[in-house]
Formats: C-alpha cells, sequence, structure tokens
C-alpha cells in the first residue's frame, strides 16, 4: 500500500481516528508522517492531513448536486484542488461542507466582523423572527391588540426590504 | 513611485522598535476578502480575472493609507523582485507565481501590503515590529472597513466571509508573530512547546509559512481556525499565548547562563568566529550564527548598538536580497562567497564578546 500524501513511498504508518463518530483512516509513509508530525497522535488533528484527500470526499457525501450552477465548478474539482470555485458553491455543496467545517473549525457559525451594509440585513431578519414568535404567542393568548401591533411591525419590516 | 525604491529602503517593521523586540520580530494579519459576483481567482478565467483586477485595484490605490503607494502588476515584476517582496513577507509565495491579472499595493512604510487575485481576490495585510497584534489587526481592520463600503464582499450571514478555500472562511484572518527561539532550541524544549501550542488550536511554522524550515531558529505562531470565534478572541488568544512563549524562553535562557554558560558562549563564540571570517556562507548557516549573536546582543555579550547591523544581515544575506545589487543571477557558489563577504565587511568592527556577564552570575568550572 503506497502512502496518500507522497504516493509514492511504502505506507508504514497506519492512523485511525474518530473524531465526531466519523471514522477517518489514513496510510503513511515513514517521511510523510514525521514530517506531518504524527509522531504523537493526540497532538495532531488527522483533518488537517485529511483536507486534500478527504475533503473531497465530504462534499460527495453531501450529494445531489454536480456542478456550481454559478461557477460550473464540480466536486471532482474541488477533489484536485481543495478550493471552491466561488461563493455560490458554499450553497451548491453546503451539506457537505457542513460537516467538513465542524471538523476544520471552533465552530460552524460565523461569529465575528459583518459589513456594515450587511449588518442590517441581517439585523432585520433576526428583528422578524422574533416578531412572528411574538405573534405566534400573542394569537394563541389571545391576545389581539398586541398581534395586531405585531403585524403592522412585520409589514412595516417587510416594506423596508 | 518605481518599486526599485521599495527594494532599496527596508521596512518600518525591520527596525524592530516594538515591544518585546528582542524575542517577537513582527507580527503580522491578514484579511481574506472576495467580491460577490466573481468566481475565486484559481477557478476564473483569465479575461475574468483582468476584471476583478480592474474593479479593486483603483479602490485600493484611492484608499486614504495608501497615498504615494507603490502599486505594481504582477507581470512587471521580475522574479528576482517578487522573491525580494517573498523573504520581506511582502507577498506570499503563491503571489510570486502570478502574472497577469495579479498584482500588489504596498503603503510607504511597508505596514501594508494588499495582494490582488492571490489565491482569494483580496489578500490585505498589515505587519509591525514586535509583539502589536492588537494594534495590527486595528490597522488591517480600518483597510477594510473602507473597502466595503466601495467593493460587495461574498459574506454569508452564517458562515462569514467566504474563501477560496474553506479553512479561511469565516472572519478570513489569519494573525502571526514571528518568534526568535534560540535558548528554547539549544536545550531541546522547543517540540514540547510547539506541541503545546499545537494543542491549543494554533499552528507553528517555519520562517516563510506553511512547509518551511525553522532557520535561524526563526518560527512563526498564528491561528489556525477562522470560523467560530471573533478575531478581538483570536487575537487575544494568540496573544496570551505569545506573551508565554516569551516567558519559556526567557527562562530557557537564564537556565543556560547559569546551568550550560560554556554551552552557550560557545554558540555565540563560534558564530562570532565564522561570521567574521569565513569566505563562503550558504544562507542556512548564516541565520544560525546570526541567531546566536542576536542572541548574544539580548544578553549583553555585544553592545546594543550592533543590534540593528546584525538585524538588517538576516535579510540582507537572504539570496533575492543578495543578487539584487548585482547585473545577472548568480551561481550557488557565487552567491555564498558574496554574503561571506558583506556579512565581513558588515560586521568588521563588531567587539569581541564580552562574557564577564556570564562569570558574574556563574563562574564556569574549570577554565
Amino acid at each position: 500500500m503506497n502512502c496518500d500524501v507522497c504516493k509514492k513511498n511504502q505506507a508504514t504508518v497506519f492512523l485511525t481516528q474518530i473524531v465526531d463518530g466519523k471514522m477517518q483512516k489514513v496510510n503513511l509513509c515513514e517521511s510523510c508522517s514525521k514530517e506531518k508530525g504524527v509522531t504523537d497522535p493526540t497532538g495532531f488533528a488527522l483533518a488537517d492531513l485529511l483536507l486534500g484527500l478527504g475533503a473531497a470526499q465530504e462534499i460527495e457525501r453531501g450529494g445531489g448536486v454536480q456542478k456550481c450552477p454559478t461557477c460550473g465548478f464540480s466536486q471532482a474539482d474541488f477533489k484536485k484542488t481543495g478550493r471552491l470555485g466561488c461563493a455560490t458553491c458554499y450553497e451548491t455543496f453546503g451539506e457537505g461542507l457542513q460537516s467538513l467545517l465542524k471538523g476544520m473549525h471552533k465552530g460552524t457559525n460565523h461569529v465575528g466582523k459583518v459589513p456594515t451594509r450587511m449588518q442590517r440585513s441581517i439585523e432585520r431578519e433576526q428583528e422578524l423572527k422574533d416578531l412572528h414568535r411574538n405573534l405566534r404567542k400573542a394569537v394563541s393568548d389571545e391576545n389581539y391588540e398586541s398581534a395586531a401591533e405585531i403585524r403592522d411591525r412585520i409589514r412595516s419590516l417587510d416594506v423596508e426590504a | 513611485m518605481s518599486i526599485h525604491n521599495i527594494l532599496i529602503g527596508a521596512g518600518e517593521w525591520l527596525r524592530g522598535e516594538g515591544p518585546h523586540h528582542q524575542i517577537v520580530v513582527s507580527s503580522r494579519v491578514r484579511l481574506a476578502r472576495n467580491l460577490r459576483t466573481f468566481a475565486f481567482p484559481g477557478w476564473a478565467k483569465k479575461a475574468e480575472r483582468q476584471q476583478i483586477l480592474d474593479t479593486i485595484k483603483p479602490q485600493v490605490e484611492a484608499l486614504g493609507e495608501m497615498t504615494d503607494a507603490h502599486s505594481v502588476y504582477s507581470h512587471d515584476l521580475s522574479a528576482l523582485e517578487k522573491q525580494v517582496l517573498v523573504e520581506r513577507h511582502l507577498i506570499s509565495r503563491e503571489h510570486a507565481a502570478k502574472g497577469v491579472g495579479s498584482a500588489v499595493i504596498m503603503n510607504r512604510k511597508q505596514t501594508l501590503s494588499i495582494m490582488i487575485n492571490e489565491e482569494d481576490h483580496l489578500r490585505m495585510q498589515a505587519i509591525r515590529s514586535g509583539l502589536q497584534l492588537k494594534q495590527t489587526f486595528k490597522l488591517i481592520d480600518k483597510v477594510d472597513s473602507e473597502l466595503e463600503q466601495k467593493l460587495d464582499f461574498a459574506f454569508h450571514p452564517q458562515l462569514g466571509y467566504l474563501t477560496a478555500c474553506p479553512t479561511n472562511v469565516g472572519t478570513g484572518m489569519r494573525a502571526s508573530a514571528m518568534v526568535h527561539l534560540p535558548a528554547l532550541v539549544l536545550s531541546e524544549q522547543i517540540n514540547q512547546v510547539i506541541q503545546a501550542v499545537n494543542k491549543i488550536g494554533l499552528a507553528v511554522r517555519g520562517l516563510y509559512g506553511e512547509g518551511t524550515e525553522a532557520l535561524g531558529n526563526l518560527f512563526q505562531v498564528s491561528n489556525q481556525t477562522t470560523l467560530g470565534e471573533k478575531e478581538e478572541d483570536i487575537i487575544n488568544r494568540l496573544n496570551k499565548v505569545i506573551e508565554q512563549v516569551i516567558e519559556h524562553e526567557q527562562n530557557a535562557r537564564q537556565t543556560l547562563l547559569q546551568k550550560k554558560p560554556t554551552t552557550l558562549l560557545d554558540h555565540v563564540g563560534r558564530g562570532y568566529g565564522i561570521l567574521r571570517h569565513a569566505y563562503s556562507m550558504n544562507s542556512k548557516e548564516a541565520l544560525n550564527h546570526l541567531s546566536f549573536m542576536k542572541l548574544g546582543i539580548d544578553l549583553g555579550f555585544f553592545p546594543e548598538e550592533w543590534r540593528v547591523p546584525n538585524d538588517e544581515l538576516f535579510m540582507e544575506t537572504q539570496p533575492a536580497h543578495l543578487q539584487k545589487g548585482s547585473q545577472q543571477k548568480l551561481a550557488a557558489e557565487e552567491r555564498d562567497s558574496l554574503r561571506a563577504e558583506i556579512i565581513r565587511v558588515k560586521l568588521a568592527k563588531f567587539p569581541t564578546p564580552d562574557v564577564k556577564v556570564v562569570d558574574r552570575k556563574a563562574p564556569p568550572k574549570a577554565e
């Protein structure tokens, strides 16, 4: 069996790691395993190593769509390059990417900077969500006066959009 | 302003005046951004890349921070000029491989550099001397906020800033500090430190980033993840870790002084002797000796006024910097001999190590 990284040398190091209940396997030759620092399995994330190798499989598992409608990028292209084609690819391959990102990052939700332009629309969406929830509660409580107020507020937000 | 001016003068961060500059050489923060409506550079066709460049370049040039900047197309740079910029960390190795359809804009102080059509449409970087991660982030964050008024960045409410590689999605930020850790290397504690740093989700790399060797006892510590954590939190976490690394290095230096003064002096003394008298030297050997000279200055074996000349040699002896003065490309042997000469000339008046400092603390036995 050949090494998964250099594809040349005989693999002598066989690694199995379970991340989030999923098993990942990788076979390495002596020099690649040293280079990747695999000597101490606790200090090393298989996911990093698998990025180039496993990422494409993750996306494939996401299944369904074969090509990005915006840029024509395919799963095979991702397998080759480890890079995506355009912003829409994140939607196209969304499902598969989700689990890939989970293994790669601290979380799956961005909590950092938001462009000012986007801030308004994100806040509006959050407010709409809250209003709809309040509306349902008001209706079920038969508090129709408050429900009407909420409905008007939702309408005004919709007009804004 | 011509590219020659930038190649001649060293950047502000090389002067080494920032906090903790003895151990932390520089702090860098880069942000990756893409335009919403274009394919990422690696997938875009030539004409589209040109369109991207034409959209972004004028906006970057119009930035307040970029008054009197150097703005240059990649295809107008020679391979050697690109390599000089790589050695100064002003462009990445990946960007140096680009030709038509890419560009770089650098401010005069060389604290800001913005690459267009690298792996992402925009790679914006700020670099400062010493440990100044927060200030460095502020600098680049301001540039980003200005640019987002003019450019429509790809942003996803859940995933944040979208990047060509999923490893950069979210903040698109990579913050790093370049640290000089000779005592941790000498006392063989460096691997433990690297492993500890890795365990908390930070990466340790060599001098020129991913997959490069740690020459001259120089290491880059950076965040590995970009999604699920705020920019400020990433910076603070990195900052704390660097402060601890500094402390470990300082402790290792004290331990060496007390327990292994001979080993320590031998490294500094050999570095001094070889640098001043060699006639051929490759860049790896030069960096290693320069590293121990730097340590010698930190420990007071050499006068402080020699810090800047010694630090400058780290950059001046790099292969491209070495050749930028000569008309044609030099063969490896010619480079090695030129390198040794530059060092000999620059250090000709360098005083011999004053080791009384060590003797007072712990007299080496039987010498």
